[in-house]
């Protein structure tokens, strides 16, 4: 006999992120889900957004990591609350879910932030398939990963709001085309914007903490 | 990557899909759609599935996977195409304002049980 099911296999992630959306608008914090592969420079760059955003927006960071807390230290020496979660407690996962982000909210004054930063799992693929609840998503890529990352993982790159070109300062010594790169982003995303910076050697970043601010500003305005 | 996940949440969608006067439930059958955009190796997933499934009503079950393309439209000049190379802008007038109208399904359509 066949029984009608007719359900999202990933429903319970997703009235959870609908859940923390709703939670989170009541409070007015902006979420920026930050993805992408490992060692890209997440950290590095967060680090050196909050020292530009810091304390005009007021921020705190929920960063995950399969086992360490390297990255949750690197990101508390700015100043602001971090969270760190090891997805080792919830079965060495790959992403985020929005539960996770749930139960790593407690742990943070809502009330006194207006943007919650998301350090994902270092990973392209799982988290561009888990909604946490978050008002927008910015893939990090580096320019020693390969021009051709975004075709090879076009879900990310379609689900992304904004990607940022990370250790451009490393062109120079490498044979890497980035007008490729950008060219292949445009394919999977015309109208994203892409913001070319190195965080360690604080290059570029004015045009992305500009595109931050104000996608933080306008939620804000919409109290 | 994480088709060990999803192969959970299938479980315990199709376990919980099982109408209370089957007794002795044996699940032969998973009918899915799993989008071509959906971060999903279908091989991977059945690999998982069998795993996590030996000792629950699902034992044996088969997956049966009907993969979906990725279709478009654009919301310029209302073209409608499928999405076969990684290129998401209009086919017709170049566009890059489209919407994704299939391909990012993850979805059980149904479960097929007999009764022992
Ligand atoms: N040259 C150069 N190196 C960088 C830059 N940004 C980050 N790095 C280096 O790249 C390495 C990885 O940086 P992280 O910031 O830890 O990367 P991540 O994405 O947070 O890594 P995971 O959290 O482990 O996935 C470190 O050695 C950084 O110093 C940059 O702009 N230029
Ligand atoms: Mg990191
Ligand atoms: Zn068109």
């Amino acid at each position: 006999m066949e029984i009608k099911v007719v359900r999202k296999v990933l429903d319970v992630n997703e009235k959870m992120a609908e859940q923390n959306r709703k939670f989170f608008a009541e409070k007015g914090v902006f979420v920026l889900n930050v993805m992408s592969s490992p060692g890209s420079g997440k950290t590095a760059t967060l680090e050196k957004t909050l020292s530009y955003i810091m304390p005009e927006i007021k921020s705190a960071v929920v960063v995950g990591d399969i086992c360490t807390s390297n990255d949750a230290d690197r990101l508390a020496g700015t100043g602001v609350p971090v969270v760190q979660v090891n997805t080792d407690e919830f079965g060495g996962d790959c992403h985020l879910a929005a539960h996770v982000i749930e139960k790593a909210a407690d742990n943070i004054d809502l009330d006194d932030i207006e943007l919650l930063i998301v350090e994902n799992i270092g990973n392209l693929v799982c988290p561009a398939e888990f909604d946490i609840g978050e008002d927008a998503r910015v893939v990090v890529l580096s320019v020693t990963e390969g021009e051709d990352k975004p075709v090879k993982y076009p879900l990310m790159f379609r689900e992304c709001d904004a990607a940022i070109l990370n250790k451009i300062d490393l062109l120079p010594y490498l044979d890497y085309d980035i007008k490729e790169t950008i060219h292949n982003i445009k394919q999977i995303h015309p109208d994203m914007p892409v913001f070319e910076i190195s965080a360690t050697k604080d290059k570029g970043l004015e045009p992305w903490i500009e595109w931050l601010k104000s996608k933080v500003n306008s939620k804000q305005k919409r109290l | 990557m994480h088709e060990m996940g999803i192969a959970m949440e299938i479980i315990d969608i199709a376990i919980s899909s099982i109408p209370d006067n089957v007794k002795n439930a044996c699940v032969e059958k998973i009918n899915l759609k799993v989008g071509k955009l959906a971060a999903i190796v279908p091989d991977s997933l059945r690999f998982c599935f069998d795993i996590v499934s030996k000792d629950t009503p699902l034992a044996g079950a088969k997956l049966n996977i009907e993969e979906i393309p990725v279709v478009a439209r654009c919301k310029e000049c209302d073209f409608k195409w499928t999405i076969n190379t990684p290129v998401f802008k209009c086919k017709k007038c170049k566009s890059g304002l489209i919407d994704i109208v299939s391909g990012r399904e993850l979805d059980i359509i149904s479960i097929e049980v007999v009764e022992e």
